[in-house]
This record gives structure tokens, sequence and C-alpha cells, in this order.
């Protein structure tokens, strides 16, 4: 439950370009820690490092270390299979499976994990994870309908849902509120600061307001220009880094004075 | 729908079309059309010639059993030999092309692909003399031990063909025929499962296989169907192997492995065509319609299991 991340000295590559360079951060748990910085800044490829996913990609890999609650996740004996089953991830057009009800796609991370559960506490499970994501009401009628029946914002409940109902220790989110509506926008929001009593959240968004409003941390990540790696500029907490910033770099990118 | 709609929507004149749109709608309507044609054209012949035979006392009809004592033989046997076929390939082509998709290197994925296309440009007829020379002979071997081993089920009763040119053989044949046709189009589904589904999965902790399991299979059971069903049509219309490779001599049976068969609709029509006239070649017409009625069922039958589920095709 919400483990704490300890991120130092990590460089990020995919094959020989060097994407991110030397981020070192602390992760507080049962908090939300926002990642901002403009476009291909490196956010993403950093938050998807977190949980080993970036490693997906041909060619990609790491140098340095992340520690979840003092174990090494790139250490040569750790499978990222089981990374990625205490660290889930929300990404950021909604991704239900298409050929499974609402039901099964709650269900589908623990029938990987857990092959024998009982009907009775598998419906138990899925209740609970949709009434976590606050999606129950919406969906308890059509719960043998597609995921993909459901509007956008739904759908990306249904998939924060699916990602709690593992219980992982860690919540990735990349920005998951920019394909929806304000007011999607405004439930997943709400959702975070249910969530974050319960999980270490992490994400990463364009939208400096939102930054705002769900964080208690936020780093700013930016590059030097094209072909550079990102780097990350600075970590403060949320109100320290929207009022009364260190870098003279976050105070122009907040502030709409950039580039 | 509740959706407003724009003031030219509830007028009653027609939409303004530009002359390109116009003609490449004839245009592809003509062609859509053509094809209807076309299968209405074979339909009615294949009737009109089929009717003196439906007609003629069964005394008449070769073999003097009646049409369908004539039909019902060569019916089962097309149906035998294709679906050995559809069990052998199916599971074979849709693993090469998870292979290909999903766990070869790309040099070797690139070369593998090419290979198992390159089976689809073999003539028929190159397979049945592979067949009959090379493959049947070699069989011989496994069939005497099916017999002896698994004698007990129908299929493997006995006694063993001699020259290996059975049921089974030209099962195992047209199975290679059809492999490449099912294996291209499942490796066109799996190609076009979206990166976001996979990650999903990869998210959630799954393995490779796991993955594959959750996201690409299903994603792509559609395409795996539908590439099945036109490998079905081929084998079931397939006349130049199977006449070649099987010795035909008998009429309904499950053994497999011995040499009396029951022939398929396709290779006898080949074979007994050209010596044929009067009301023989109307019964053969006639076996060619039950044939056509056949693949058809089967197809409309497919599109059904495809349909059943659409909402969660994916496809959305």
């Amino acid at each position: 439950m919400a483990k704490r991340i300890d991120v130092s000295d990590l460089d990020i590559y995919y094959g020989k370009f060097l994407a991110v360079q030397g981020v070192t951060v602390s992760i507080e748990p049962r908090s939300v820690t926002a990642l901002i910085g403009p476009s291909g800044c490196g956010k993403s490829t950093f938050l998807r490092s977190i949980n080993r996913m970036h490693e997906v990609l041909p060619g990609a890999r790491v140098e340095g270390k992340v520690v979840m609650d003092g174990q090494d996740l790139y250490s040569a004996d750790v499978d990222p299979v089981d990374v990625r089953r205490q660290i889930g991830m929300v990404f950021q057009r909604p991704n239900p499976f298409p050929t499974m009800s609402i039901y099964d796609n709650v269900a589908a991370g623990l029938r990987l994990n857990n092959k024998q559960t009982k009907k009775a506490d598998l419906d138990d499970l899925v209740e609970r994870s949709l009434r976590g994501a606050n999606l129950w009401n919406e969906v308890k009628d059509r719960l043998d309908r597609p995921g993909s029946s459901l509007s956008g914002g739904q759908q990306q409940r249904l998939c924060i849902a699916r990602a709690i109902a593992v219980e992982p220790d860690v919540l990735l989110m990349d920005e998951p509120c920019s394909a929806l509506d304000p007011i999607s926008t405004l439930a997943i929001e709400d959702l975070m600061t249910e969530l974050k009593e319960r999980f270490t959240i992490v994400i990463v968004t364009h939208n400096m307001q939102q930054a705002a409003r769900v964080s208690e941390s936020t780093g700013f990540f930016n590059l030097n220009g094209v072909g550079q790696p990102g780097r990350l500029i600075e970590f403060n907490p949320t109100e320290k880094i929207f009022s009364n910033p260190d870098e003279k770099a976050t105070e122009d990118y907040i502030s709409g004075r950039f580039g | 729908m509740t959706a407003t709609r724009t003031p030219s929507d509830q007028s009653t004149s027609r939409p303004l079309r530009r002359p390109g749109d116009r003609i490449f709608a004839g245009t592809a309507k003509a062609a859509g059309i053509s094809i209807l044609v076309v299968l209405a054209g074979v339909a009615a012949f294949l009737v009109v010639e089929a009717v003196p035979a439906v007609t003629a006392p069964s005394g008449e009809i070769p073999g003097g059993e009646g049409l369908v004592g004539y039909i019902a033989p060569l019916l089962f046997g097309t149906l035998l030999s294709a679906a050995i076929a559809l069990v052998v390939a199916t599971p074979l082509a849709v693993a090469i092309a998870l292979f290909i998709t999903h766990y070869a290197p790309r040099r070797v994925a690139a070369g593998l692909g090419y290979v198992v296309d390159l089976l689809a440009a073999i003539p028929s007829i190159v397979y049945g003399f592979w067949g009959v020379y090379w493959l049947a002979p070699k069989l011989v071997p496994l069939f005497r031990w099916l017999e002896e081993n698994l004698g007990f089920i129908p299929f493997f009763a006995g006694p063993t063909s001699s020259t290996g040119r059975t049921m089974l053989t030209v099962g195992l044949v047209l199975a290679i025929m059809i492999l490449p046709i099912i294996s291209a189009i499942s490796r066109e589904v799996f190609l076009q499962v979206p990166t976001l589904h996979k990650e999903a999965a990869l998210a959630l902790g799954a393995t490779r296989w796991e993955m594959i399991r959750m996201a690409v299979i299903p994603y792509g059971k559609s395409g795996i169907i539908g590439g099945s069903m036109l490998g079905l049509g081929r084998a079931l219309g397939e006349t130049m192997a199977v006449a070649l490779v099987l010795s035909v001599s008998g009429g309904i049976t499950l053994n497999l492995i011995s040499s009396a068969n029951p022939g398929t609709i396709a290779a006898n029509v080949a074979l007994e065509f050209p010596e044929s006239t009067g009301l023989d070649v109307n019964t053969l017409i006639a076996s060619g319609l039950a044939l056509f009625v056949i693949t058809l069922a089967v197809n409309m039958l497919a599109r059904w299991v495809v349909n059943r589920r659409a909402d969660f095709s994916g496809a959305n």
C-alpha cells in the first residue's frame, strides 16, 4: 500500500538517444505528484520508466536507480512484469479492452494475478473498484456491456477502476484528462483526491491549473533544445512552484513567458 | 438520434453532389452489383442444369441409387477433408502469425512471412504430385502406428492403406494449401491491434503470452474466423490435389487411413466430366449445386458467429 519512490541519477535512453538525463527525485506516499513541462521534454518517458513500461519499445533502457521502499526496481533479479503488478498505470487515451465487458475489464488484472478467485469475491472486488473509481452507479446495470460502449470520461474511470482493482502500491497517470471534457476532468480530479488516501499517485499533465489543483508536489521538466535530453529542472511543493519557484525557467513556463 | 440537425438535412432538396463523387459512387455501386449478377448467374446455371438430374428416376443416375445416394458420399468426403484441413491448419496458421508478429526478430519475421505467402503461389497440381509421390508414402508408417495404437478410435480403424493415399493425407495436403491464407489474414489483424490495448495489458502486469491472450487474440478473432472461412472455401473447392491424391472407392466412412475413401465433389467432377454425357453431366452439375449451397451456408454461419458479438469486436 502506498509506497515511496526514490529515483537517483536516472538516465533514460531510446537506443543511443539520451531522452532524459540525471533525474533525482523522491516521491512521497499518499500524495499526488504532478509532472509538468513542454511537449517532448521527457515527462511521459520518465513516468513510463517508473513501472518499466518504456522498455516495451525496442532499444529503450535506463541507467540509474528507481527504488521503491528499499527495492531497486531495475536490479537484475526483478521481473518487469512484477513491477507492473505493483505500479499501475492509466494512459492518455482511455483504453478499456474492447473485446471485454465492463465487468471483465475490471476483473482482468485480478485474473492475471490469481486465477482461482471465487465468483462472489470477484463480484465484490469489481464493485469495490468501480465504486472506488466513482463509476459504479453509472454502470451497475450494464456490467455485461462492452467497455467501449461508455463515454470517454466513463472509459477513463473504467481504466482507473481496472488499475486499482489489483491494489497497486503506486498509480501512474499519463495525461489522464487530456482527451476528456471539463466535467469528466473534474470527476477524475475529484477521484484523484480520494485515491491519494490509499495510493501514491504520479500524474503527468499539460494543464497547469490541474497540477495546481490536485498535487502536493510538482516537478518541472524542460529541455535546452531539440535533440537535447530532458531534465528535471525543479521539484518543489506545488504551492511554491506556482507562487515562488526557485528557477527562472519554471517561472517563465508557468506564467506563459516560455520559448 | 437526438443530435441536432443542420438545416440542410431537413430541407427536401437533394444535397449538392460533385460530379466526381457521383462517378465514383456509380462505379463502386456497379462493381458491387456485378458480383451479385455473376453469383446469380452461376446459381441459375447450376439450378437449371441440375433439374434433369433431380427429376430423373433414381435408377438412371450413375450408381443406380438415386441422386441423394450419389451426392451424399461425395458431400461427406468434401466436408470431411475440408474439416481435417481446417482443424490442422487454423491453429498452426494462428501460431505462425503470432510468431511473425510478436515473437520473431524483425528480419526473421519478414523472411518467414514471405515464405508463407509463397506457399500460396504454388499451383494445386504441384501439391497433388507432392502429396502422391512424397507425402503419402512417408505417412504410411504413421498410419500403421495409428492403427495399432489408436485403432479403437473409428478414425484410425484401418486397415491401413499401403499407398498412403487416404482421406487423412488429403486433409493434410489441403491444410498446407490453406495455411498461407489463414496465416496472412491473421497476421494482418494481429498487426492492427492498437498499441494502446497491448500496453493496457502489459501495464496490468501481463506477460507477453498473457498480453496476447488478453488483447491480441480477442481483437483478431473475427479476422481469424474470416481467414479460416476463406481457407475452408478453398479446401471445399479444391480439385486437382484431391483428384491426384485420394484413392476413391466406397461410401461414407469415418475411417481416415484406409484405401476405401469417399471422393469429394470437386475432384469427382474433374475425374468424371470428360467421359460424361447427357444425364451424367446433369448429375455432376447437381453435385456442384450441392457444393455451392454448402459453401454459402458455411459462410453465412461464420458471418453469424462473427456478428453475434459484434459489440465486443473492438471495431467500435
